[in-house]
């Protein structure tokens, strides 16, 4: 006997905690991402002008229309930038799933002995912030500093790419190793006792039953590096002073930073980091949605 | 998983361009130049005042100062930023009202400041300019208004390794040939061993090369700029350091970084031409090697010229958010051209003074601590001081051609490619960045 008022009443209730709940997350969202966003884009299509004398005593902000998104998608360090990170990743990405799962299935493997201990010293990497890591490894590349002398040229044209996404790989593979170590670890064991009766050896099983069953983990550890590596920016920014190899937009984050805060032009720097933004939301989307079709194979 | 991650990235994007927007500053407003009078702290109660600068030792001067002046109290504060990205602070904080009221200005980086109107013209705080000559006055003084203080004056000299020159029967190069060939004998010698290198972190040094070889980036003729940053001076200057590279015989490591400190301390790199404020970096540069560093005149680029560039150089300047300009003006006036602040400067901070008076105290008698074998170190600054040439003016937008050259010249040494077309780059960099501002350029 529940009637209509009484029904209306409770669904409002319910919807005022449904509000309450959501209001913090909505006005953090709004005043630091969506009010951010908007101010970002009007910045982006104005430009200072100067004006008055030699120095330009006046200055003046104006309209610019599309402006600075012209100029920084005609400009050709802008894609040489994202090639370097492209290639960056290219290395980095395979290098830490890859490590992550042998370290995962290794640490998982019958026998292994001190896997505590080896998990956490594969993890501590992660704790280890970027700008640090990259100081300490940047030092161990140094022909002045690094115990292998100059045998290796680290600051090469090409070795450069090696050396930062060593950095990269170094940091995150604790990280994916754990989300990993996690999936295999979640299999039911019986599974293994029969490929074991069967007459399976243990590194037969972590490749041919627990490899393929911890897929999805896997695809998602790959999103998240390919989320990462687009965002580089703290390793080749870090090693910059200490060699030539790195210029002031050797990765797309690095241009817009340089745009804003060393050329001081903001209205440049917020375009180009508008255009990132989207080439972003276009690479998440597209690589999301291979991710679903190789993750879904498998359920 | 679809929606997460798209969140994810909205947030980190979004912190990035909070981070931008807060740094915009949120009055785009243009500041006008400080209305004079501002009070003097009112009803008696002390004025304060913020000054940041990176010297060493500057606090003991500032506190001398303090005790003297009971009304006008002044709070030195140390940037943790450095360089450029210091003067960029400065000019986007100008807006939001932030900075502090005195800044330590290396002369190179006026311009920009004047340009975006975060200084203020202290003509009106008393006569400044009659305690300094032409050469000091030309870094500071601009279309009949003044808006620094100079602190000190760096001309170029040449610091090199006595003892390795020593054992080989070398003496300090005359001229760049000498220089040229100084720097094959020594690697041949010892291949570990190099005269020098050529540093793409420091387009102030490069400058001051320019400058001695008669390069003028930058002038100005009523409101028009020239900029003519790949003249054949600059290029003739280029070249000659993209030969000794090339060959070898000159390292590419820049200045400043680990790699550098660590090869002037082990004497992998026995020469440096530098600035008359080198002793007082050199301690930590090449630790453990004091004593063993002598300096001579920059080598010619024909004998007998005594020409040479200027590195660096500072001076105080007033902000437009300072509520108190002539309290500022008192202090920054009483710091660079009294003989008991200059006094302190010298023999606290080892500066060698833009004042005149300042140049024949008794304290430049005395050789910085670094340098203690060479008695006649500042007779020697002295005599090349007057002979040292700079650009007519440094350009509004110095920090956008010193990026280009950082860039230019950084890939260049990278990628074995004449040093002399980073130039053009500069050239182009700065031309357009300037047109795309508003200022009124005449390409050469």
């Amino acid at each position: 006997m529940t009637s209509p008022p009484l029904r209306r009443r409770a669904h409002l209730r319910s919807n005022r905690l449904a509000i309450a709940l959501v209001t913090p997350a909505v006005v953090l969202l709004l005043a630091f991402t969506v009010a951010p966003a908007i101010y970002a884009l009007i910045l982006s299509v104005q430009q200072r002008k100067v004006s008055g004398g030699l120095f330009g005593g006046t200055t003046t902000v104006e309209f610019a229309g599309v402006a600075n998104y012209a100029a920084t998608l005609s400009d050709p360090e802008f894609w040489a930038g994202i090639s370097r990170m492209l290639l960056v990743a290219g290395i980095g990405v395979p290098a830490t799933v890859i490590l992550a799962a042998v370290f995962a299935l290794c640490l998982d493997a019958r026998g292994s002995r001190l896997a505590g201990v080896a998990r956490i010293a594969i993890f501590i990497p992660y704790a280890v912030p970027g700008v640090i890591a990259s100081l300490l490894w940047g030092f161990l590349y140094l022909p002045a500093t690094s115990p292998f002398g100059d045998a290796v040229d680290f600051f090469g044209s090409r070795e450069i790419f090696f050396s930062v996404a060593n950095i990269a790989v170094w940091g995150a593979v604790g990280f994916n190793m754990v989300i990993l170590y996690t999936a295999v670890r979640g299999l039911p064991s019986e599974i293994y006792e029969a490929a074991a009766l069967d007459g399976a050896s243990e590194f037969q099983i972590a490749l041919r039953v627990k490899l393929p069953m911890i897929r999805p983990a896997i695809v998602m550890v790959s999103l998240f590096s390919v989320l990462g590596a687009l965002q580089l920016f703290n390793e080749p920014t870090t090693l910059r002073p200490l060699a030539n190899a790195i210029t002031s937009s050797w990765v797309p984050l690095m241009k817009v930073y340089n745009d804003a805060f060393v050329n001081n032009d903001i209205h440049q720097g917020a375009a180009s980091a508008l255009i990132i933004v989207a080439l972003t939301i276009s690479a998440t989307v597209l690589v999301n949605l291979i991710g679903t079709r190789i993750g879904g194979r498998s359920r | 998983m679809n929606s997460n991650t798209f969140r994810r990235r909205m947030a980190i994007t979004g912190t990035a361009v909070v981070a931008a927007a807060l740094l915009a500053g949120c009055t785009p407003s243009a500041s006008a130049p400080g209305s004079s009078t501002a009070a003097t702290g009112g009803d008696g109660s002390p004025v304060s005042l913020t000054f940041t600068s990176w010297d060493p030792h500057m606090d003991t001067i500032v506190k001398a100062w303090n005790e003297k002046n009971p009304d006008i109290q002044v709070k030195l504060q140390s940037p943790s930023e450095n360089g450029d990205e210091l003067v960029t602070k400065w000019i986007a904080q100008n807006k939001a009202g932030d900075n502090p009221d005195i800044v330590k200005v290396e002369y190179q980086s006026l311009p920009a400041l004047i340009a975006s109107g975060a200084v203020i013209d202290l003509s009106e705080f008393g006569d400044i300019a009659s305690a300094f000559d032409d050469a000091s006055l030309a870094q500071v003084k601009f279309q009949d208004k003044v808006y620094g203080v100079p602190q000190d004056f760096a001309p170029m000299v040449f610091f090199y390794r006595k003892d390795v020159f020593d054992s080989l029967g070398l003496s300090a190069p005359k001229t760049w040939d000498e220089y040229a060939q100084a720097a094959r004998k020594i690697h041949e010698a010892n291949p570990k061993q190099y005269l020098g290198t050529f540093s793409a972190g420091d387009p102030g040094w490069f400058s001051g090369l320019a400058q001695q070889a008669g390069g003028n980036w930058w002038s100005a003729k009523g409101d028009t700029w020239t900029v003519s940053i790949n003249d054949d001076a600059s290029k003739k200057v280029a070249d000659f350091w993209s030969g000794l590279v090339d060959e070898g015989v000159i390292k590419s490591d820049p200045f400043w970084s680990t790699q550098w400190n660590a090869e002037m301390g082990d004497g992998t790199l026995v020469g440096w031409p530098s600035g008359a404020w080198a002793p007082a970096q050199l301690p930590t540069i090449a630790a453990g090697t004091e004593g063993k560093w002598e300096a001579a005149a920059l080598p010619a680029w024909t004998a007998g010229d005594t020409a040479t560039g200027i590195w660096g150089g500072s001076a105080m300047a007033i902000t437009t958010n300072s509520k108190h300009p002539a309290e500022a003006a008192k202090f920054v006036t009483w710091l660079n051209s009294s003989e008991e602040a200059l006094k302190m400067q010298i023999s606290e901070i080892g500066i060698y003074p833009a004042a005149t008076a300042g140049r024949s105290l008794p304290e430049l008698d005395t050789p910085p601590a670094f340098m203690s074998n060479q008695k006649d170190y500042y007779r020697l600054i002295g005599d090349v001081a007057p002979s040292a040439r700079s650009f007519d003016i440094w350009g509004p937008d110095a920090t956008v051609t010193f990026g280009a050259y950082r860039d230019g010249f950084a890939s260049a040494l990278q990628n074995k490619t004449p040093l002399s077309a980073a130039l053009d780059s500069m050239q182009k960099t700065t031309v357009a960045d300037m047109k795309k501002l508003g200022f009124t350029v005449d390409e050469k």
